[in-house]
C-alpha cells in the first residue's frame, strides 16, 4: 500500500508474449494517456520480459513518456510470482497514483495477487475509466480527482463504480476491446528506463513445463462486419446460412451463448460478457434474444441489425433496424439485396 | 501419500434467472427477489478436491463466508462427499471487498491448520472478479494456478496442471501447498448422494439452531431458549451433524483488515441496466423491405 500520491504517474501494465505486445496494452496507454493529460502527469508502461526492448517503442508510440523496462531471463515467459514481486517493487519505488492492467487470462492472474501484497484496491473488468470526485457520505471529505472505475455487475444487470481513495495506487483491470486502439504516432518520444528484477528463489517455485497455443482463428475483435447466430438458428446444421451472410458480406462469424452451449458453434465465436466484446461498423444478430450479458459485448457496435420472429426480444431495445421474422426467409433475401448490389 | 484439501465456496444470487423484480427502484439490488444458488464453478472446485481425496486419500473441507442462510450450500457440500464444513460467519465482516474477504478467508485456513490444496472456483456469478483465489493465494503465502482445468500429475509434494488461457493452454509445476481456481470445464460435478442426503439433511450450524429455537419458542424467556439450543447443539455435535460456525475472532482476525475497514475499494454508484425500448426502424420481411434496408446501409457508408 502506497499514501495518495497526487503527483504519481499513470501506469500501464505492459502485457507481451513471444515479444509481441497485446493489443489490449495499446489500448490501455491510450486511455492512460487521457486520464494522465486530465491530472497532468506523464504515462508510465512497466514492460517485463526478456529480449522486449524493442517492444518499447511501440508504448511510447501509443501514449507513453516513460517505459521501465525489466529483462531478465526468468521473465521470458509469463508466471505469477516473478511478474508480482516486479511489479510490486517498481510500484512501492515509484509510487503511481493508476495502475491498469488488461483483463485479460494473464492480467486477472497477476492483478490480484499483485492487490492483495499491496493491500491496495482492485476493480475487475472495468468497461469505463474516468477522473472525477466523490464525497464520502460518512464524513462528507471530498476527493478530488480519483480514478472512476465503471464496470458491469450482477450478471450484466448493473453498472457500478467503484473508487479508492485511502489506500493507493488505484488500480483496475481492463476489459479487452472496450478502449478504442488508436493508431501509434512514430514521432512521440520517451524515456526507457531500466530497472533490474531482482528476484529470488521463492520466485521459483512454479516453472512452465510446457506452452500450447492456438492460432487465432476467429477475429471477431478485428471485424468490420460480424454476422452472430443465436439459439433460433436452430441447428449446427442451419448454422451455414449464417455462415453464407457473413461470406456475402465479407464479414466474420458471431455466436451467442446460447448458440455456443447448444454445440451449433465453437467457443471462440462467442460474443459478450464470457466471450468476445465487440464493436464492429455492422453487427447482425440472427435469432439471438439478447440476453443482458450478449448485449454487454456488442451494443457499442455502430449500426445493429436485428432479425427475431420475437417481437419482444430484448436484442431489440439496442437495434437500428428490426426485422421481425423467420430468419431462414430473411437471410437469403438480405444476400440477394447485396448480392444485386455488388 | 493423502493430502488434505481446502475448498473456499461462496453463495450466490443467482444473476442468470434475473427478473423485473430483482431491481428495487432506487436501482441497488433486491437480493432476496433472487434465488440463492451454490456458485456454479464451486460446484467444479469440489469436484476436483474430491476427485483427488478419492484418488489419494485425504480430506475435503468446505469453508464459506457469509450469512447463516449459506449454510445450505454447506449442507450441499456434505451430500456431494465432503468431510467437514465450516461457515464464517460475523456481522463485523459485512461489508467486505474481495482484499478483506481473502483475508478473512486465509486467517480461517491458518486456524484450520494443516492442509495440502485450495481449492476455489474461478470466480463467482454475482461479481465475476475472479481475484479472491490469487488474492488468497498471495496472503497464504502459497503459488497459484488459475483457470485449472486438469490434474496432469500428482506425487509427493509436487503438483503438475493444466491451466486453460483462452487461446491455448500450460503446463504449470509447483510444490504444495498450493491454491487452485478451477474452470468450469474441468470436470462435471457428481450429484448429491441419496444416502448422504438422508444423513445430512438435519446438519445445523449452532447459529442455525439458535434461530430456530427461538422461532419455535416465542413466549420463553432467553436464558431458556440459549439452554434449549446449547442441548440441541451437543445433541447434534455427538451426532456428527454440526457445521462449525466461526466468529472473527475465533479465526484471530485484525478487525482493521475485516469488514468495511479493510476493503480499500468503495461503491460510488449504481445504476441499473433498465430495458429500454428506444426506437429503432421496423424492416418489413419482404423483398422490397430488406433492399430498402441494404440500400441505406450503402448510403450512410456501414456496407461496402
Amino acid at each position: 500500500m502506497i499514501e495518495p500520491n497526487p503527483q504519481g504517474e499513470v501506469w500501464v501494465f505492459a502485457e507481451q508474449e513471444d515479444q509481441r505486445l497485446s493489443e489490449t496494452s495499446l489500448e490501455l496507454c491510450g486511455k492512460a494517456r487521457e486520464l494522465a493529460d486530465r491530472l497532468g502527469v506523464p504515462v508510465g508502461a512497466v514492460l517485463p520480459g526478456w529480449n522486449v526492448r524493442e517492444l518499447a517503442y511501440g508504448l511510447i508510440a501509443h501514449g507513453a513518456d516513460v517505459v521501465y523496462l525489466v529483462e531478465d531471463r526468468r521473465l521470458e515467459n509469463y508466471r505469477t510470482l516473478p511478474y508480482a514481486r516486479v511489479m510490486c517493487r517498481l510500484i512501492e519505488k515509484h509510487r503511481p497514483q493508476i495502475v491498469l492492467y488488461g483483463a485479460t487470462p494473464l492480467g486477472r492472474d497477476l492483478a490480484p495477487r499483485i492487490a492483495s501484497a499491496m493491500r491496495a484496491g482492485l476493480t475487475a473488468d472495468c468497461t469505463d475509466l474516468q477522473i472525477g470526485d466523490y464525497t464520502e457520505s460518512s464524513s462528507g471529505t471530498v476527493y478530488r480527482n480519483l480514478l472512476l472505475q465503471v464496470r458491469p455487475a450482477f450478471g450484466g444487470n448493473i453498472i457500478a463504480t467503484i473508487i479508492n481513495c485511502h489506500r493507493w495506487p488505484q488500480m483496475a483491470t481492463v476489459r479487452e476491446g472496450v478502449m478504442r486502439l488508436a493508431d501509434g504516432d512514430p514521432r512521440r518520444t520517451g524515456r526507457i528506463v531500466q530497472e533490474s528484477a531482482d528476484l529470488t528463489d521463492m520466485e521459483e517455485i512454479v516453472s512452465l513445463v510446457r506452452r500450447h497455443r492456438e492460432p487465432r482463428k476467429v477475429n471477431l475483435k478485428g471485424a468490420r462486419i460480424i454476422v452472430a447466430g443465436g439459439g433460433g438458428v436452430g441447428s449446427r446444421e442451419n448454422f451455414k446460412l449464417i455462415y453464407e451472410l457473413a461470406g456475402a458480406l465479407g464479414g466474420a462469424v458471431g455466436a451467442s451463448r446460447a448458440a455456443v452451449d447448444s454445440g451449433f458453434i465453437g467457443k471462440e465465436h462467442q460474443v459478450g460478457q464470457t466471450g468476445t466484446t465487440v464493436r464492429p461498423a455492422l453487427y447482425i444478430a440472427c435469432g439471438i434474444s439478447g440476453a443482458v450479458q450478449h448485449r454487454a459485448g456488442m451494443e457499442q457496435s455502430a449500426k445493429i441489425v436485428a432479425i427475431n420472429w420475437d417481437r419482444e426480444a430484448p436484442i431489440f431495445s439496442v437495434a437500428h433496424y428490426g426485422i421481425v421474422g423467420d430468419l431462414n426467409k430473411v437471410i437469403p433475401m438480405i444476400i440477394r439485396a447485396v448480392r444485386e448490389r455488388a | 501419500m493423502a493430502y488434505d484439501c481446502i475448498v473456499c465456496i461462496k453463495q450466490v444470487p443467482d444473476t442468470s434467472n434475473i427478473t423485473g423484480e430483482a431491481m428495487k427502484p432506487d436501482g441497488t439490488v433486491n437480493r432476496a427477489a433472487l434465488p440463492a444458488i451454490f456458485n456454479p464453478e464451486d460446484l467444479n472446485a469440489l469436484e476436483a478436491a474430491l476427485q483427488v481425496r478419492d484418488a489419494f486419500g485425504g480430506s475435503v473441507t468446505v469453508l464459506t463466508m457469509g450469512p447463516l442462510n449459506a449454510c445450505e450450500v454447506l449442507r450441499e457440500s456434505l451430500y456431494r462427499g465432503a468431510d467437514r464444513a465450516i461457515l464464517i460467519n460475523d456481522r463485523r465482516a459485512a461489508g467486505s471487498d474481495t482484499l478483506a474477504t481473502s483475508y478473512i478467508l486465509s486467517c480461517a485456513i491458518k486456524t484450520i491448520g494443516r492442509y495440502d490444496i485450495v481449492f476455489c472456483g474461478r470466480q463467482a456469478i454475482d461479481g465475476d472478479t475472479a481475484q479472491v483465489g490469487p488474492q488468497l493465494a498471495e496472503k497464504l503465502g502459497i503459488p497459484q494456478i488459475t483457470y485449472f482445468e486438469q490434474l496432469v500429475e500428482l506425487s509427493g509434494r509436487e503438483l503438475r496442471a493444466r491451466r486453460n488461457v483462452g487461446n491455448g493452454w500450460e503446463i504449470l509445476q509447483t510444490r504444495l501447498p498450493a491454491l487452485l481456481t478451477v474452470l468450469d470445464t474441468a470436470n462435471q460435478p457428481r450429484p448429491p448422494s441419496a444416502r448422504r442426503v438422508m444423513k445430512y439433511k438435519r446438519a445445523r450450524s449452532p447459529g442455525e439452531v439458535a434461530a430456530e429455537t427461538a422461532r419455535q419458542m416465542p413466549s420463553a424467556d432467553p436464558a431458556e431458549v440459549q439452554q434449549r439450543t446449547s442441548e440441541r447443539v451437543r445433541a447434534l455435535q455427538s451426532a456428527g451433524l454440526c457445521l462449525e460456525q466461526w466468529g472473527l475472532d475465533d479465526i484471530k482476525a485484525d478487525l482493521q483488515w475485516c469488514g468495511l475497514s479493510g476493503s480499500p475499494t468503495r461503491v460510488h454508484r449504481i445504476q441499473s441496466i433498465v430495458l429500454t425500448k428506444q426506437g429503432f426502424t421496423e424492416v418489413p420481411p419482404t423483398e422490397e423491405g430488406i433492399r430498402r434496408m441494404v440500400h441505406e446501409l450503402i448510403v450512410d457508408h456501414t456496407l461496402g
